[in-house]
């Protein structure tokens, strides 16, 4: 049926984009399931962004084990080009730039707000 | 035109429907979009990020971030309610308290209490050390007797007059300095941050004397070190009319927002519409109830541009903030 046939297509096509001897490994370092001991969505959400940012990234995914654990499981999923855990890394860097950056602009505007209060006070005299 | 302004607002704008909410989900992924580079890039996020303090005072603080995504916009709120340290009262060693308050209850009130100190000073208490060291803990001391007032009238009925000392305030913890505490923090600055919360009412031959030890704590172990009263944030509004919208409809139009949002112009002798102040309007969706004007009106929010509001308990000072990031 043109369903199968399809279907063949698409499984075809992954073969013969990795080559044969290497398709076990392939397959086992493009992909990691880490699981995180830390607080759930603060950093699971916002790092998730951060690697699906990433060009080389096919998938990443995060979900909570239960609740009432503060564990996430991360998924990462490289096209078989990368090993997953760059992303990772390249992933919580980057984080950490966006925060220091954010830090900087904030105190910087937290300046500029106190001394154009002070000078409109000053102002009034 | 028509599909790339339709893709713009796929990407830029969460749109209120009359049935429903669209484009709620960030989508500006590599590879979603064909002809747009959305990789990560820091000069490119940096060149389009800005932070406004639109107003900060004592208690709270205003500010807009443009150009972030909600994933780390709400990473920071959630830090902020949950990881930024505070000092609370912990442990209540209670000497005597004859009031009707119980003791559990009692103790319960004066963690809630806000204590101005930087937390940034202390460090955490060991786990399983009882007594605590100067540099982990704060002493106060609260000692307060209730007696009757000799000078009352015979007939008085107010509570005010008739008895001394029968209402409890922060005003009457003192604090009792460790160590080299005394050094190192001047008089009046470690002190309960509003001197007039009630914490319990006596009445004659009614005692209460505590000792109270306050550690360094984050409002995820308990909501009383959770520094920020509350901490929220709205996507900025954006209001687009479809069409010029003329005379009494111009009017019936500016009563469906917050007043501010829509201003009705004279222009050449007709009153016209125009969106002023977006910023000010809370959607109340008034307007999907008027069956002409729900159809030139395209209620929308801006994705990527953050109205944040936070308001605290005065307990750590605003350039603490900056804490927060690591």
């Amino acid at each position: 049926t043109e369903e199968d046939q399809e279907l063949e297509r698409k499984i075809s096509g992954l073969k013969t984009s990795m080559t044969e001897g290497e398709r076990k490994t392939a397959w086992k370092w493009s992909r990691q399931l880490e699981q995180i001991d830390t607080e759930y969505h603060t950093l699971g959400n916002s790092l998730h962004y951060m690697i699906m940012k990433n060009p080389e990234v096919e998938f990443c995914g995060y979900t909570m084990t239960h609740p009432s654990d503060s564990k996430i499981n991360l998924r990462i999923q490289t096209g078989g080009t990368l090993p997953a855990v760059e992303p990772f890394q390249r992933g919580l860097n980057e984080l950490m730039n966006v925060c220091k950056h954010v830090l900087d602009r904030f105190e910087a505007s937290i300046k500029d707000y106190k001394d154009q209060k002070a000078s409109r006070n000053e102002s009034t005299f | 035109m028509a599909a790339s302004q339709a893709v713009e607002e796929m990407r830029g704008r969460v749109v209120l429907g009359e049935f429903g909410v669209r484009n709620v989900h960030t989508t500006d992924f590599p590879g979603n979009y064909s002809g747009y580079d959305d990789a990560w890039d820091q000069d490119r996020f940096e060149k389009n990020f800005r932070v406004d303090v639109v107003h900060m005072d004592e208690n709270s603080l205003e500010f807009d971030m443009v150009g972030i995504d909600a994933a780390i916009a709400n990473a920071f709120r959630r830090i902020l309610l949950a990881e930024v340290p505070t000092m609370a009262v912990e442990k209540v060693l209670v000497y005597n308290n004859t009031s009707i308050v119980q003791d559990e209850i009692l103790a319960h009130r004066l963690g809630l209490i806000p204590i101005h100190a930087d937390p940034r000073l202390f460090e955490y208490r060991n786990q399983g050390d009882e007594d605590g060291t100067e540099i982990d803990t704060l002493r106060f001391r609260l000692q307060v007797r209730c007696t009757r007032n000799p000078h009352a009238a015979k007939d008085s009925s107010d509570p005010n007059e008739l008895y001394v000392n029968h209402k409890v305030y922060t005003r009457h913890m003192t604090w009792i300095p460790l160590g080299n505490q005394a050094d190192l923090f001047p008089e009046g600055t470690i002190r309960p941050v509003h001197d007039d919360i009630l914490i319990a009412q006596l009445r004659p031959g009614q005692e209460i004397d505590l000792l109270m030890h306050c550690v360094k704590g984050i409002g995820k172990d308990h909501a009383k070190f959770s520094p920020v009263a509350t901490a929220s944030y709205r996507l900025l509004p954006d209001i687009t009319l479809l069409e010029p919208v003329e005379g009494e409809a111009a009017e019936e139009l500016s009563r469906c927002f917050s007043p501010g949002v829509i201003e009705v112009q004279e222009v050449q002798g007709k009153k016209v519409a125009r969106v002023a102040n977006p910023r000010l309007d809370t959607f109340s969706r008034e307007i999907f109830r008027h069956e002409k004007l729900k159809k030139v009106v395209r209620l929308a929010r801006v994705r990527d541009h953050y109205i944040c509001e936070f308001s605290w308990s005065g307990a750590v000072a605003h350039t603490c903030q900056g804490g927060w990031i690591t």
